[in-house]
């Protein structure tokens, strides 16, 4: 039953994605293609002919790539559990309209949960087609990349969803992207790899969960040895999807159920 | 006796220190339409939340369709239909497609949903915005919307929380004249209201809400003859002498009430009352006589208006 449910919210979510895919397009599909030609292509061009080359030993749009797969899917995966979020709990009110059907606070959360799964499958499998054609990855290891960028997604879904369902207003939804997610989008292992950090530094960039994403879909897009042991990296993006699971549907039920 | 199908004793919800329902005894039957009437913070919605299985009770007993909301809520929520006070739609979609989506909630079958669909768009004068979207909508719309939404699953009961507030007149007259139809077809209604005609219109019986008590109980006219008289007499004398006009008035009606912009007087005959008092000299601004409603009432067992 649980599953029926939730699944409903997933086609009720589908449905209003349908009507509403216009305004996310340019975010999801074009940021990427901008970041791999604006970075990847022109910025690659400085680092490969200067001393960069000597550090990456790849060219640097190859390097890139994967990261910004990571990357991208993390910010689906945040955007998603964010205003969409707020506005089922606070603005329209149809999280109280769902709940006020047979469907439980713990459906509606898997429900979501599920939703954003599908979007980052779209998300993720467009991106990495992208990729393929810029010449970064090829189809097979492209898609190889492509369950560690959902993981990675939903972890950070669960989580910002957890956030989300204790916050008053969208101030504390800009606060999570300025002080949160962009500094994980820029010093976790997407543009440059980590030991070019300061060293005191490096640790926390070690214990972020984006880094992990990132060193997952490195190693898979371009089949080399991964920065991290993937069985720790995968482990701990499973544990944040997990905690942020059980976290996001006990807020969730503080927040709905007064 | 029939079962009545919501029955709470001594029912309390508390927010952390406030108190929004403070121990209320109530009983819906089947077929009535039962109404809460009260202002605003009476602790109308909390009780309506509690009823509809979505907010669980601080103390007491309730007791849904014959089941306990703490325990069967799901089961509960299954057979009813919620209005809540706020539209919560959604508002991207079309009047259609809010109405399928949430069918399956509910679990029913597409097909079961679209026969269902099409005799609700037509019993809420929507058939012709099938394929609207949903935001451009005026407000009488939406609510009708709502109110189809919460009637997709077929509900033996459904639970109204101020279905009319903020419409205009001609929408609420259109919206009373759906609900009277539902209860014709045999549906309970709990509807919540701060306003006595809405009040006096659709409910059988009703409770006056304030400060979280049950302050009376019956039916409008029941209600009406046991804490007023049949008519009123309001008059209206110059700002800041109303209470000494009001003293000069005493023993001239069965009772006074003294509001900061006129005199109210509760008798049998407001007619003769006011050929007494023009008898004895007393000149008013302007007198307006009229029969008794439940804001007085209200007026009477709480000493304030419903609607300030
Ligand atoms: N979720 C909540 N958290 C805290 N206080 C609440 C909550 N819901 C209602 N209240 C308070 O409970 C009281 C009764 O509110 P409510 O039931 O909405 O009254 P009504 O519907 O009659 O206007 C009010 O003082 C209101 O502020
Ligand atoms: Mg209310």
């Amino acid at each position: 039953m649980a599953l029926v449910h939730s699944g409903r919210v997933v086609e009720a979510s589908a449905r209003v994605y349908r009507r509403t895919w216009r305004g996310s397009v340019i975010s999801t599909f074009f940021n990427p293609v901008l970041y791999l030609l604006g970075m990847g292509v022109s910025l690659g061009r400085l680092v490969d002919e200067g001393t960069g080359s000597a550090a990456l030993d790849i060219p640097y749009l190859t390097f890139l790539a994967p990261g910004l797969l990571a990357a991208t899917a993390m910010m689906t995966g945040a955007g998603d559990a964010s205003w969409p979020v707020m506005a089922g709990i606070k603005w329209r009110k149809t999280y109280d309209a769902i709940l006020s059907t047979p469907v439980t606070v713990r459906e509606l959360v898997m429900g979501h949960l599920a939703w954003v799964g599908v979007r980052l499958l779209f998300v993720t499998v467009v991106y990495s087609g992208v990729m393929t054609v810029f010449g970064a990855t090829t189809v097979l290891e492209g898609a190889l990349a492509i369950p560690p960028a959902i993981l990675t997604g939903l972890g950070f879904a669960a989580i910002v969803t957890a956030y989300t369902a204790r916050l008053k207003n969208e101030l504390g939804l800009s606060s999570l992207f300025r002080f949160g997610v962009m500094p994980l989008f820029l010093f976790s292992g997407t543009f440059f790899p980590i030991s070019q950090l300061p060293s005191w530094i490096q640790p926390i960039a070690y214990a972020t969960p984006l880094y992990h994403g990132v060193s997952l879909c490195r190693g898979l897009a371009l089949g080399v040895e991964f920065e991290v042991n993937p069985a720790v990296s995968v482990a701990y993006l499973v544990a944040l999807l997990a905690v942020g699971t059980i976290l996001a549907a006990r807020l969730m039920r503080r927040r709905l159920i007064a | 006796m029939i079962d009545p199908l919501v029955h709470a004793r001594g029912l309390h919800k508390v927010f952390g220190e406030l108190i929004a329902v403070d121990g209320i005894d109530f009983e819906v039957r089947p077929g009535e339409a039962f109404g809460f009437l009260g202002p605003n913070g009476a602790g109308k919605s909390s009780t309506m939340k509690m009823i509809g299985a979505v907010s669980p009770r601080t103390g007491g007993s309730l007791s849904v369709l014959g089941r306990d909301p703490d325990e069967l809520g799901q089961e509960i929520r299954a057979r009813l239909g919620v209005i809540p006070q706020e539209d919560n739609l959604d508002l991207e979609l079309t009047v259609y497609e809010n109405l399928l989506i949430y069918g399956r909630y509910f679990g029913m079958s597409r097909k079961v949903i679209n026969e269902r669909i099409d005799e609700l768009l037509v019993f809420a004068q929507l058939d012709e915005r099938r394929n609207s979207r949903v935001e451009p909508l005026s407000g009488g719309m939406k609510r009708r919307l709502t109110i189809a939404r919460g009637l997709i699953n077929t509900p033996e009961l459904l639970l109204l929380d101020e279905p009319t507030t903020g419409l205009d007149p001609q929408a609420r007259h259109l919206l009373w004249d759906r609900l009277y139809r539902l209860k014709q077809e045999g549906v309970t209604l709990i509807i919540t209201t701060h306003y006595m005609d809405e009040a006096e219109q659709l409910c059988d019986r009703l409770v006056i809400m304030d400060k979280g008590q049950i302050v009376a109980e019956g039916s409008p006219r029941e209600l009406i003859e046991q804490h007023s008289r049949r008519e009123v007499l309001e008059l209206r004398f110059p700002v800041g002498t109303q209470q000494e006009y009001a003293t000069k008035l005493k023993g001239m009606a069965a009772r006074t009430e003294v509001l900061p912009d006129r005199v109210l007087l509760y008798t049998d005959d407001a007619d003769r009352t006011a050929d007494e008092i023009h008898g004895a000299g007393i000149t008013a601004e302007s007198t307006v006589s009229r029969r008794s409603t439940l804001e007085d009432v209200f007026l009477r067992l709480t000493g304030r208006t419903l609607v300030d």
